[in-house]
């Protein structure tokens, strides 16, 4: 579905990411990781095309993406970014309606199809009785809720988002998480998952993909990524992995203090 | 509210336009103005509608949906709302334009006053690209760098227009009187030398609420959920400035209606900018013929320009905003 290969992009003559190349399928959640500053936003602010690629290229069903008109692009890839600083005026519903965008004519006209499909995604994200509210008044659960329901309004078979997690209390952290394994799995979307939680990553993710200093270090299954000698080195922590007891994936823990 | 938006606006409109055809040195009543305008009206009724008052209320309303139009659609492309084509600059930009073309000697025809527009429109295109580009923090331009950077463009501008109108001597007094409002005693000409750029610019903007919408998420979600965001603000920003130039060229600089315009229909009948620029439009022709009957009865006989009603109206309103901005961004 969505083929990356030897991706590198720079901010001015500093390299942020090198030769990244992953696939992503369809029905698959694939959780990126690493510290911060290792380049995971900007893999994604690099997939969705706000900045430039300076090498490599990007495919979705073997289309090369990286010269298709925003439009064009917003068809096939959504990005849902962290719920900070939403114009906090407008209602939840016409928020929801900006994922229309690459349907619409150069009028702005809204078919019957377009206010089907933002009610459909507001259902999705259990949101629908919030869409006459103000997003300024919204919690932070609900807002992230409202930007994965615009995400879904755009249609597309590829979802990207950064940190959907962020700022949200462990119930609507796994809410959220459930929400994007059912997007996935039953509705067969490719998501492409930023996450600072490496347990949440082992529990919700099918695939992990390591990120350190803009390059892909290690990718597979959470047993795979989710070693010690990968993280310590990574993450400039002494760690310890052990298996869930309940549902025995992986369970990272920090042994101590850090190597600064 | 929000509801009636179109119906309310529109009937102050029409009240605004009655106020503007009736009121004056000589004071029509309303059947008076209603024979005069369908051709039953004695002589002298006739020629005060149709010669002056008409030409002038036209002009005036147009005048006023330029500068709401483009009040609005600054403000929604800079995501400030201390945006307006006086406060950035582009307004005096515009008459520093419009008074080099002025300055040279050009015919008193129709063609030659089309020409004045276009001269004015280099004039706004120049100063709101300096303008941003000095006022640009990243990709936003916060509200106070964007009035600082607006403010001192504007002076610049305002003092080289000054120093023209000094040096051509002949030509002085009709540039000055033009940017004072003066050109209200053209008749028909300036409407109609105004009105092939105003239907482009106002048409553009009237169509741009959907993606000014976009614009108040940022540029780089606007892009992700699929704007050409480099394209459609440089679109958008010379509609605006053409828009500016075309009010500006006839009526002089009027500050402060496409601050206040857009900040009402704001507060009435919400932040949707596909109703916003429409509401400011209409709303701009209301507010700024209402300023005018103001101004022509206020000193009567002797009528004062325009630009000073709005600003006596509009630098307490746009305090009233800065205050509430300052109040934002500390909380």
């Amino acid at each position: 579905m969505l083929k990356i290969r030897s991706l590198s992009v720079q901010y001015g003559e500093r390299p942020v990411l090198r030769e990244v190349s992953l696939d992503l399928k369809r029905g698959e959640v694939l959780a990126l990781i690493g510290p911060n500053g290792s380049g995971k936003s900007t893999l994604v602010r690099a997939v969705s095309g706000v900045i430039p690629v300076a090498h490599g290229y990007i495919r979705v069903d073997g289309q090369d993406v990286t010269h298709l008109s925003p439009m064009q692009r917003a068809r096939k890839i959504a990005v849902v970014p962290q719920a900070i600083s939403l114009p906090p005026a407008f209602t939840v519903w016409q928020t929801v309606l900006m994922g229309r965008t690459p349907y619409l004519n150069f009028l702005g006209q809204l078919s019957q199809r377009d206010k089907e499909i933002v009610n459909q995604a507001l259902t999705r994200v259990q949101a629908l009785h919030l869409a006459q509210r103000q997003v300024g008044d919204l919690s932070g659960g609900e807002a992230q809720r409202i930007l994965l329901a615009r995400a879904l309004a755009q249609s597309t078979p590829i979802l990207l988002m950064d940190e959907p997690t962020a700022h949200l209390d462990l119930k609507y952290q796994v809410s959220m998480l459930h929400m994007i394994r059912e997007l996935a799995h039953h509705d067969g979307l490719a998501i492409l998952l930023v996450l600072h939680d490496l347990n949440l990553a082992a529990e919700y993710a099918d695939r992990l993909a390591l990120l350190a200093e803009g390059q892909i270090t290690a990718i597979g299954s959470a047993g795979e990524v989710l070693v010690a000698d990968l993280i310590s080195p990574t993450y400039g922590l002494p760690v310890q992995v052990v298996s869930h007891p309940l549902h025995g994936r992986p369970f990272v823990t920090a042994l101590g203090a850090p190597q600064v | 509210m929000s509801r009636y938006s179109n119906v309310i606006i529109l009937i102050a409109l029409v009240v605004a336009l009655a106020l503007s055809l009736a009121i004056g040195s000589v004071s029509l009543p309303l059947s008076e103005l209603l024979k005069a305008l369908t051709g039953h009206g004695n002589e002298l009724a006739d020629s005060i509608v149709w010669k002056i008052r008409l030409p002038r209320t036209v002009l005036i309303a147009l005048t006023g949906m330029a500068l709401g139009g483009s009040g609005a659609t600054y403000q929604g492309l800079f995501r400030n709302p201390l945006a307006d084509p006086y406060l950035i600059g582009v307004a005096s930009g515009a008459g520093l334009g419009a008074v080099v073309a002025m300055s040279l000697h050009w015919p008193y025809s129709l063609w030659g006053m089309m020409a004045v527009p276009v001269a004015a429109f280099g004039g706004a295109l120049l100063t709101v690209t300096v303008v941003y580009m000095l006022a640009r923090v990243g990709k936003t331009a916060p509200p106070t760098t964007l009035i600082l950077a607006g403010v001192a463009i504007s002076s610049f501008a305002t003092s080289l227009t000054s120093f023209l109108m000094l040096r051509s001597e002949g030509e002085l007094h009709r540039a000055m009187s033009w940017l004072m409002g003066g050109s209200i005693q053209l008749g028909w000409i300036p409407v109609l030398a105004i009105l092939p750029y105003l239907m482009i610019g106002l048409t553009i903007l009237a169509l741009s609420g959907h993606a000014l919408n976009l614009f108040q998420f940022g540029d780089e979600q606007a892009q992700q959920l699929g704007l050409n965001v480099v394209y459609v603000r440089k679109v958008l920003l010379a509609a605006a400035s053409l828009t500016t130039a075309a009010a500006v060229s006839f009526s002089g600089i009027i500050g402060f209606i496409g601050l206040i315009v857009p900040h009402m229909m704001r507060l009435w009948f919400g932040e949707d900018y596909r109703r916003l620029v429409t509401l400011s439009i209409l709303g701009g022709a209301s507010a700024l013929l209402v300023s005018d009957v103001l101004a022509r009865i206020v000193l009567s006989p002797q009528e004062i320009p325009v630009g000073i009603v709005t600003a006596l109206a509009g630098a307490p309103f746009f305090l009233w905003i800065l205050r509430r901005v300052k109040s934002q961004e500390a909380g």
